[in-house]
């Protein structure tokens, strides 16, 4: 039981894709200007990762290893379309703000990072599970983002007044850099960085030294 | 069977193809008339919207009961008679022999095309035609606004603007959907004493005082592109290659709605 925990609950902290394998990006950057978006985001990703896994473990064992990878993206995109579908039937509004980026799910290195990492090896229940956890890792980030993001830009959470702009009549003004893509970069540098200090096992390790001989500081010749 | 084999190449392939098209065209089936139906709701409802239908009708329903649909000639200004429920913007944008291609000076929103026959919607009070919806479309900042654009019984007062398609920024551009930018719509006049299009967005905050007030709508903080975007919009669809020779034939009432 220990075990299926453990793979369960690795990719959220110890494990997590955008924070310690930093994949998964360019999602992270671009549904998570409001919250709710990135809410169906996460369930989208979640939903397709676990999915592909579950079945990529399933046929392992006969998918031919010259055409593996694009058995894999097959199955994934198959699930990506689903999810697109599902999501155009019934949360009509926001499959209009996503737009384009549920079909970029076939493109997270997520998914097919852990199709070919964990699901060529591994049976079906356990890659289920390892879906599920790398999923909520990555759905962590997205709301810790999205959430510091809509307060920050739009003085909202889930689309309710935290903060009253000035727009709306209130007092705060909009901060607009968090409305655009690249503040997801330093929030998510945040992010790597209280993890890192929380959990020092993570900081990599130096490259390289810096030379006994090497001027302590670069501005030397400066006035 | 040995798994790199070529006779199990093809079959994985085959079989996985054959598999995931199937549940993928089963599943799309079987939610296309409820993915038709959200495309057609959400349509209607910023029809409602814009003409704020809501504030005098107590159901979605009973305001769409009021609204008639008419396929309007742009060339000339009259009623085509097409049969509204015929009627498939996509397919004439496709076809060359229903447009009109525009070109230079005459492409203010960007469209680059225009249809010949388009369809407006007129909800009727008491006989009376009382709201005029438009729909209007235009280049933004990143794609094209669909939108509508109601105007009152004077055919000159906006009574309301809405968008239901648009690709612009989240918290920038995409405050076009803003309730509070788009009240300020309400009330502002299109045509000055001379018949031209005068209403604009413009930069900044518009001053009450100003003699333009009524033509002027506050500018998108933030969203110059995207404002210039609306204006130029307006600024066709209420042109003479737009509406225009419409709005001047009803105006002049050399078109009896109730013979559409």
């Amino acid at each position: 039981m220990s075990k299926f925990k453990e793979i369960l609950l690795t990719p959220i902290f110890k494990d997590n894709p955008i924070a310690l394998q930093i994949l998964g990006i360019c999602s992270a950057l671009a549904v998570t200007s409001k919250l709710y978006p990135t809410l169906i985001m996460c369930v989208a990703l979640t939903i397709t990762v676990s999915l592909s896994n579950f079945f990529i473990s399933l046929i392992r064992n006969i998918i031919p290893t010259n055409i593996r990878i694009i058995v894999q993206m097959t199955i994934i995109s198959s699930l990506v379309i689903l999810v697109d579908q599902f999501l155009k039937a019934y949360d009509y509004e926001t499959s209009k703000t996503l737009s384009v980026f549920v079909g970029l799910i076939i493109t997270n290195c997520i998914v097919m990072g852990r199709a070919e990492a964990f699901a060529m090896q591994n049976t079906p229940g356990v890659s289920f599970l390892d879906g599920l956890g790398n999923g909520l890792g990555y759905s962590l980030i997205l709301i810790v983002v999205g959430a510091i993001r809509e307060l920050l830009g739009s003085g909202q959470l889930l689309g309710i007044d935290i903060l009253t702009t000035t727009q709306n009549g209130g007092w705060y003004v909009g901060n607009n850099f968090f409305l655009l893509a690249p503040s997801s970069f330093l929030i998510i540098g945040l992010f790597i960085w209280a993890l890192r200090s929380w959990k020092t096992e993570q900081v990599e390790e130096k490259e390289f030294l810096m030379s006994k001989n090497a001027p302590k500081e670069v501005e030397t010749h400066h006035g | 069977m040995q798994k790199d084999s070529i006779l199990n190449i093809i079959l994985v392939g085959v079989g996985l193809c054959i598999v995931c098209g199937a549940v993928i065209s089963t599943v799309a089936v079987s939610l296309k008339d409820q993915q038709e139906q959200n495309v057609i709701f959400d349509q209607q409802s910023k029809i409602i919207d814009a003409a704020r239908l809501l504030e005098v009708y107590p159901s979605s329903q009973e305001a769409l009961a009021s609204i008639e649909e008419v396929v309007v000639n742009l060339n000339d200004g009259q009623p085509s008679g097409f049969p509204p429920e015929q009627y498939d913007l996509d397919s004439i944008l496709r076809d060359s022999s229903q447009h009109t291609v525009l070109n230079g000076s005459d492409d203010i929103a960007m469209i680059s095309v225009r249809e010949n026959l388009s369809k407006v919607y007129i909800e009727y009070r008491n006989n009376e035609l009382k709201t005029l919806i438009l729909p209007v479309r235009g280049y933004g900042l990143w794609g094209t606004l669909y939108g509508y654009l109601a105007l009152d019984s004077d055919l000159n007062t906006i009574v309301g603007l809405e968008f239901y398609k648009h690709k612009e920024t989240p918290g920038l551009g995409a405050e076009v959907d803003n309730p509070n930018w788009k009240k300020l719509w309400n009330g502002k006049k299109v045509f000055d004493e001379n018949g031209l299009v005068q209403i604009s967005v413009i930069k900044g905050f518009s001053n009450p005082e100003n003699a333009e007030y009524s033509y002027e709508v506050d500018g998108l903080s933030g969203a110059t592109i995207t404002s210039k975007g609306v204006s130029n919009l307006l600024a066709f669809w209420l042109g003479n290659k737009g509406f225009g020779p419409f709005i001047n034939n009803l105006k002049n009432k050399e078109i009896k709605l109730s013979d559409v």
